[in-house]
């Protein structure tokens, strides 16, 4: 029997972050108040007093120094896991994961590269000040030598985060902290990995293929659930990791029902319900039976939060979503 | 002599943390003097009834001020009546001095979209919390202000931990080569959330990085209110004339103390020590300055007693006002993302409606 405690998803991290430095002397974290403080949401609680402060670094306050730097320490041979304290910071530090991170192996045919995970919470609906709710996942799934892991439960949290710590690759590990206290799971409290790149299907259903990931996942399941009252039967697939998406999971899913629906926060335009709606037409054409919906945030800037819960798709309009394409 | 003839390690000062005269008293009017003293109360009164907002569940996260009203009130007062204040997000009380209102400050961190408006008139930028984000533009609305030659001087401020952002280096390395007429005012409050000040440079002081930068730097005792107006004074001086001999940006560094958390949301009893918070809450800036003008004869109980019961109306009467600012509708959203509505919005926002038409709020709130 494998050991596991009831943990939430911020507490996951956490635990899969200690998991991993203990299994790996290479490992360290680097960050913004990721010391002392134990990150602001809590995430490296503890970490601190365990390995000490040169595996546990408080940095000054410089996003573009704190990735940059990983890139280097990463170059060398260490497993630099750098905290980007809230996604909506990430900017300053952009020009080092586009111009380095996610080319190094390339440029270099393969003789650097730089395996970090650049964690950072992202999305929106906790009633956070400006800038602090944004979901910009399609900006790092555009970018061609980056993996974008989005977890969306406790157990997958941990076991995606070591697979992406040790993944010879850099990820970019997009944390929904909207759900980081949501609710709890067993946790396997040994080393375990969850693959990259896999979907998993929520829940089974006949009619249609939902896709989501994230904090998404479940309003798409809480409507389902609803729309079963009503006799319609969704498939729930929660992709888990953005790039590379998993094309098989979904051209199966979408093959089975022939309509799907797509629900993320970010906004709709050059989103990856985008990207899903082309793999299922590359892929999938002649079974198409609808339009294949997307139930998305709007194309505007991340309002003040009086105005998210109108951004934000919800359990009613992913309803709706749903409901439009069953019934086209 | 100039007050920036000195050493970055030697703080220009002018009232001892009792409220003494220890250094070379600024000349203001008396009015101006009663009314730093006001607006220091406003910002020390507003600042607590926003925390306890915020406790109660009616409003969001808010970054408290106290302990940094001399450096925010004592700078923004020394600026001209044109002249522009570029804030980072906890410059409340510097935006209350240049006119900024309760109401909308409220607004702002109550997630309202009018909270980011500033009234007509009023020179004050949008808040800006990406840190140090705001540096460039402050150098870039100098150098507009210069390239048009209309006087304007403009005072950004920002923290300790911004010095370390490369925005800072950029923006102020711009001025210096640009001969912009800036202020570049940091509020050194000791912690970036839990990271001291030691932890952002290896510098002695933060005022030094203007060496590298070819323009004048000084440090500043920020919980005096009267040596910040002192100091300001003379870079905005130095700022508006073209033809001084000095560059015209000026980086301050005011060293102060946040007494509180960071924001509501952090807990500042995990990284620092109660021994310190008590070691700097006496430079409280507010009992010092009421001890000299007590000792002045400008103020008196009688006038206190009439500030504080001022202060405190005015504060109930703006958080009433915000709390029955009507909610926002969701038509705002699509509002002013573009100077006009794209089709691809407009049939967005068709789409949220026919929602709204058909379930109500009750598809978008949880209640």
């Amino acid at each position: 029997m494998t050991e596991t405690q009831n943990l939430t998803l911020v507490q996951a991290i956490r635990d899969g972050l200690a998991t991993e430095m203990r299994e790996d002397d290479d490992v360290l974290v680097l960050g913004q108040d990721v010391g002392k403080n134990g990150g602001v949401f809590r995430a490296t609680e503890g970490l601190f007093d365990e390995f000490g402060g040169d595996r546990v670094v408080d940095t000054p306050l410089a996003e573009s120094g704190i990735v940059g730097a990983a890139v280097g320490m990463a170059a060398m041979g260490l497993r630099p896991v750098p905290e980007i304290q809230f996604s909506g910071f990430m900017y300053p530090g952009f020009d080092q994961i586009v111009s380095h991170v996610a080319r190094f192996r390339a440029r270099t045919r393969g003789q650097f590269t730089v395996p970090l995970t650049l964690r950072a919470p992202y999305g929106g609906g906790i009633r956070a000040p400006e800038h602090h709710s944004e979901s910009k996942e399609t900006l790092y799934a555009h970018e061609a030598g980056l993996k974008v892991v989005v977890p969306s439960t406790p157990r997958d949290a941990k076991g995606l985060l070591a697979a992406s710590i040790r993944d010879p690759d850099p990820v970019v590990f997009l944390e929904p902290k909207l759900i980081y206290r949501a609710f709890r799971e067993e946790v396997p409290e040994e080393p375990y990995t969850v693959p990259i790149g896999e979907a998993v299907t929520r829940r089974e259903g006949d009619d249609v293929a939902v896709f989501t990931y994230g904090a998404m996942t479940r309003p798409t399941v809480e409507a389902a659930e609803t729309l079963a009252e009503e006799g319609i039967d969704c498939a729930v697939v929660d992709l888990r990791t953005v790039s590379p998406l998993d094309r098989e999971a979904i051209v199966e899913a979408f093959e089975a029902t022939g309509r799907a629906v797509v629900v993320h926060e970010a906004p709709k335009t050059g989103g990856l319900a985008g990207e899903i709606t082309a793999i299922i037409q590359e892929e999938s054409l002649l079974y198409q039976e609808a339009p294949i919906g997307r139930v998305t945030g709007f194309d505007v800037p991340y309002p003040l939060y009086a105005l998210e819960d109108y951004y934000l798709p919800t359990a009613a309009r992913i309803e709706d979503g749903i409901r439009e394409a069953v019934e086209f | 002599m100039t007050v920036f003839d000195r050493p970055y390690d030697d703080p220009v000062r002018v009232l001892d943390e009792d409220g003494a005269v220890v250094g070379e008293v600024p000349d203001i009017d008396e009015e101006t003097l009663i009314d730093i003293y006001r607006q220091m109360r406003l910002a020390r009164h507003f600042d607590a009834r926003a925390v306890s907002l915020q406790r109660q569940g009616r409003m969001g996260t808010y970054p408290p001020l106290s302990g940094q009203e001399g450096a925010q009130v004592g700078s923004a007062a020394a600026l001209g009546d044109d002249d522009w204040v570029v804030p980072s997000y906890r410059e409340h009380a510097a935006g209350f001095v240049r006119g900024r209102s309760l109401k909308r400050t409220l607004l702002y961190w109550m997630g309202h979209p009018d909270g980011n408006r500033v009234a007509d008139g009023v020179n004050v930028f949008p808040v800006a919390v990406p840190i140090a984000s705001q540096v460039p533009h402050a150098t870039g609305a100098s150098w507009a202000a210069s390239l048009r030659g209309t006087g304007e001087v403009f005072c950004c401020y920002f923290g300790d931990g911004a010095t370390s952002e490369g925005d800072f280096h950029e923006g102020v390395n711009f001025a210096g080569v640009f001969d912009t007429p800036t202020v570049f005012f940091c509020n050194n409050n000791q912690w970036a959330i839990s990271v001291p000040r030691e932890r952002q440079t290896r510098s002695a002081t933060l005022a030094q990085k203007a060496e590298a930068y070819g323009i004048d730097g000084v440090q500043v005792d920020g919980m005096d209110p009267l040596a910040v107006y002192r100091v300001t004074e003379a870079a905005v001086e130095k700022a508006r004339d073209p033809e001084t001999d000095r560059p015209r940006p000026t980086l301050i560094e005011a060293v102060q103390y946040r007494f509180g958390a960071h924001t509501t949301a952090d807990d500042p009893t995990v990284y620092r020590d109660d021994d310190e918070v008590e070691r700097w809450h006496k430079k409280d800036p507010i009992p010092r300055l009421e001890a000299y003008l007590r000792s002045e004869g400008v103020l008196d109980d009688e006038r206190v007693a009439e500030i504080e019961s001022a202060v405190e109306s005015r504060v109930a009467e703006a958080i009433e006002a915000a709390e029955s600012a009507a909610r926002p509708e969701p038509r705002e959203l699509f509002e002013h993302a573009y100077a006009e509505v794209p089709a691809e919005l407009e049939r967005q926002y068709e789409d949220l409606a026919a929602v709204r038409e058909s379930r109500g709020d009750a598809a978008f709130i949880e209640e």
